[in-house]
């Protein structure tokens, strides 16, 4: 009997271990970092209970990278840090540097090839945001042309520290939040305004029926014989357009041009420094999608950071901001109009309800 | 390649301007890729109508896996066939997202052979992300990607890949080894993280101190947040030269701490019993205080984003892990909590979901763990208690 040799296939490795990916300096002073400083905006300067010290250089990154432009990080990680190189839980880069005049030059070449430095502390670092027309089936708008559109507006509250305290922006194109967006500082959120547009021709084929009517969190789906089909109906009336039924089911889209767009919203936190972690709130309900620049949206972010930078006191992050000033006088100074939107009705919708007369005017 | 190069007026614009441009970095892709030109071509497209030109899934995978993939169909294949495809691939980064330039450059070049040579760094639940390639050449990405030490990470109702903040690699308030804890967990649980076998999603992210630079607290089912027991260290010497310098310690650390637990009158005192390790104090003056010595985290349970039934923060459900009781706490506690998940959970159904549906008192019982204080922020201020009959041996 012959037999084949095939080569064994590899699987479930994991991934690669972190200590081969570990510059010299961090092997050697590993747990025994002692305190650090920010030398100017994004350069970080950490220093060992040895003394030894490591020089992080942050840029900004829009963390959808070419092959073209990862080897050009790989190149710079080369010339200027023995090749090592990391990204943050924000997708900025940071080069890992062990010689403190090294960091001029390679501001220097990073500067030429476009890409800022900064996003440490009192900054608006990157913004975390999800992939939207670039390769999602769900998304009520693009993210990384809003990011853009944003950032090229507010690029200098990266470069320089000039805010309270950090500023976490993100943005996520549908309520599935890939971005998850409901505890950043500002949130802009893609929102659908209109029920599915249900695909009754092809729903029997490609859909559970059961699965469909479970996944509605308000119930709204059930079970219909349409032209002598097996489909499904919804009630309009108790749709919030959160888009889950689409995720189980292709024949639900939710694409509209014309009702599909932004929502806004404040003073969220994961950070347990001083007050609690907490959700961001409503601020805009709605507002066009007008690429590719999104005017409306970067007006209405650049007025929230501008009126904060302005009014906040020194570490006082966005919602703690707010807490103190009190929601009225946050609409009040933004000029964002109050509406019935921003009174909650979903689940345990009490609990902010104003349910004392502490009141401010 | 610039025979077919589309028009793109729209996405032009955002070419200018001082922030790096990803339209930029598609154009740049189409040096080495047909894809990226279609990308383009379709994401103008999506620009002038105002909404997105990509289907549903379907499976689509590697041998063997459950998850690692996902499938991506343009809707619009005759316009634009070099995208009629556009499959993603997770790979899980390595913890704490450092890399070689050599890794980074082996990953380069497997995507330039066999992709679009777009990327992500990174997905937002961690992941390495390759956007964008044809079904046939799953196989071929997988195999080098495996050569090359990289594996696939997670996707649909399975372990999702783990990720951390830098912790002791780089950072002085970590209270533990979070690349460490996310390394041996996510090797523990390639099987949970490959072939997708719950009802829903799990997520675990391990912060090294309350910042909370991976969003622990909001984004993981399983959040792993790193804090100390003892004192806050304090150098007394260090305390001074901040004040020296202009740092107004009254107004910017005292009166921001939550539980005024500090007093300074030129000599800064901390009542420890009532701090609750907040980190702004440290944050502040990172060169006078630091967290204490006897290090490790809190387990907290149940955060996720709003699909389907809200968005939930996790709440405290093991107060304090010493650092090196971790990992054989956290696999004994994973393990009940999945029984019980496994068994009650309904499909979709997030871990924070169900012990909302539950009662966490059940879940606690469930999973073997006695209520302590430290779970609530108050007790119940409602009287309608489900009182237990009495055992038959009380």
């Amino acid at each position: 009997m012959a037999t084949t040799i095939t080569p064994k296939r590899i699987t479930d490795i994991g991934p690669p271990h972190y200590e081969k990916f570990l510059p010299p300096v961090i092997r050697r002073n590993y747990g025994a970092w002692k305190y650090h400083e920010v030398l100017e905006p994004g350069v970080l300067c950490h220093v060992s209970e040895t003394g030894e010290k490591l020089y992080s250089v942050r840029a900004a990154s829009p963390r959808l990278l070419s092959i073209q432009t990862i080897r050009l990080f790989a190149d710079l990680a080369d010339k200027y840090c023995g090749g090592y190189l990391r990204f943050t839980s924000r997708n900025n880069v940071e080069f890992l540097l062990e010689k403190l005049d090294e960091v001029a030059p390679l501001k220097a070449d990073l500067a030429a090839a476009g890409f800022p430095i900064g996003g440490t502390r009192a900054t608006i670092s990157n913004i975390v945001h999800t992939q939207g027309w670039v390769h999602c089936h769900s998304s009520a708008t693009d993210a990384s042309g809003i990011v853009k559109s944003v950032m090229d507006s507010l690029s200098e509250y990266f470069v320089e520290e000039k805010l309270p305290a950090k500023l976490r922006i993100a943005v996520a194109c549908c309520l599935n939040m890939c971005g998850a967006v409901h505890c950043s500082d500002i949130a802009i959120l893609g929102v659908h305004r209109r029920p599915p547009k249900i695909r009754h021709d092809m729903l029997a084929k490609v859909c559970e029926v059961p699965t469909l009517i479970s996944s509605c969190p308000t119930g709204a789906i059930r079970s219909a014989v349409v032209e002598g089909r097996q489909s499904v109906e919804v009630i309009e009336e108790q749709c919030m357009f959160c888009g889950n039924c689409y995720t189980v089911c292709p024949a639900m889209p939710m694409n509209d041009p014309e009702n599909d767009g932004i929502s806004i919203w404040v003073g969220g936190k994961v950070s347990n420094a001083r007050s609690e972690p907490k959700f961001t709130k409503l601020a805009i309900p709605f507002l066009p999608n007008n690429p590719p620049r999104w005017p409306e949206v970067v007006e209405a972010v650049k007025n929230i950071v501008e009126n904060y930078a302005k009014n906040a006191r020194r570490f006082e992050r966005m919602g703690e901001w707010i807490e103190r000033i009190g929601w009225p006088r946050f609409f009040e100074l933004t000029g964002i109009e109050f509406t019935r939107y921003h009174i909650d009705d979903f689940k345990n919708a009490g609990l902010t309800f104003a349910r004392s007369t502490h009141l401010r005017f | 390649m610039d025979e077919k190069k589309p028009k793109t007026e729209l996405l032009d614009e955002l070419e200018k301007g001082p922030w790096p441009s990803f339209v930029t970095e598609i154009k740049k892709a189409t040096e080495t890729s047909p894809m990226a030109t279609d990308l383009l071509g379709q994401l103008e497209l999506s620009y002038h109508e105002r909404k997105g030109h990509w289907k549903h899934g379907g499976i689509v995978g590697v041998l063997g896996y459950g998850g690692g993939v996902i499938g991506r169909y343009s809707d619009v294949p005759e316009q634009f066939p070099n995208i009629a495809h556009f499959h993603t691939i997770r790979i899980n980064q390595p913890s704490g997202w450092f890399y070689t330039s050599d890794s980074l450059r082996t990953l380069c070049n497997i995507w330039e052979r066999h992709g679009s040579g777009l990327t992500n760094m990174h997905g937002s639940t961690g992941d390495i992300v390759f956007l964008g390639t044809r079904t046939e050449e799953l196989e071929p990405v997988f195999k080098e990607l495996t050569e090359a030490g990289f594996d696939l990470g997670g996707s649909g109702s399975a372990m999702r890949t783990p990720s951390c903040c830098v912790g002791e690699a780089r950072c002085e308030w970590a209270c533990y080894d979070t690349m460490k804890l996310c390394n041996d967990l996510t090797q523990a649980y390639q099987d949970e993280l490959h072939r997708p076998s719950f009802p829903y999603k799990f997520k675990i992210k391990c912060a090294g101190c309350p910042n909370d630079c991976v969003a622990a607290e909001a984004r993981a089912d399983l959040s792993v947040i790193g804090i100390w027991k003892d004192d806050i260290q304090q150098d007394d010497e260090a305390v001074a030269k901040y004040a020296a310098e202009g740092l107004d310690i009254q107004r910017d650390v005292c009166d921001k701490c939550p539980t005024r637990c500090m007093s300074w009158n030129g000599e800064l005192t901390i009542n420890n019993r009532e701090c609750v390790r907040c980190m702004h104090c440290i944050n502040v003056m990172p060169k006078a205080l630091r967290p204490g010595v006897e290090k490790g985290a809190a387990l907290l349970i149940g955060s996720k984003a709003p699909i389907v039934q809200g968005a939930l923060l996790s709440s405290v459900l093991v107060p304090f892990v010493p650092q090196e009781e971790l990992f054989d706490t956290i696999k004994e506690l994973i393990s009940r909590v999945w029984e019980f998940w496994d068994e009650y959970g309904k499909n979709r159904e997030r871990v924070g979901e169900l012990i909302q549906r539950v009662g966490m008192a059940n879940f606690l019982d469930a999973i073997g763990l006695d209520p302590v204080p430290q779970m609530v922020t108050a007790p119940r201020d409602n009287p309608y208690i489900y009182f237990q009959k009495k055992s038959e041996n009380e």
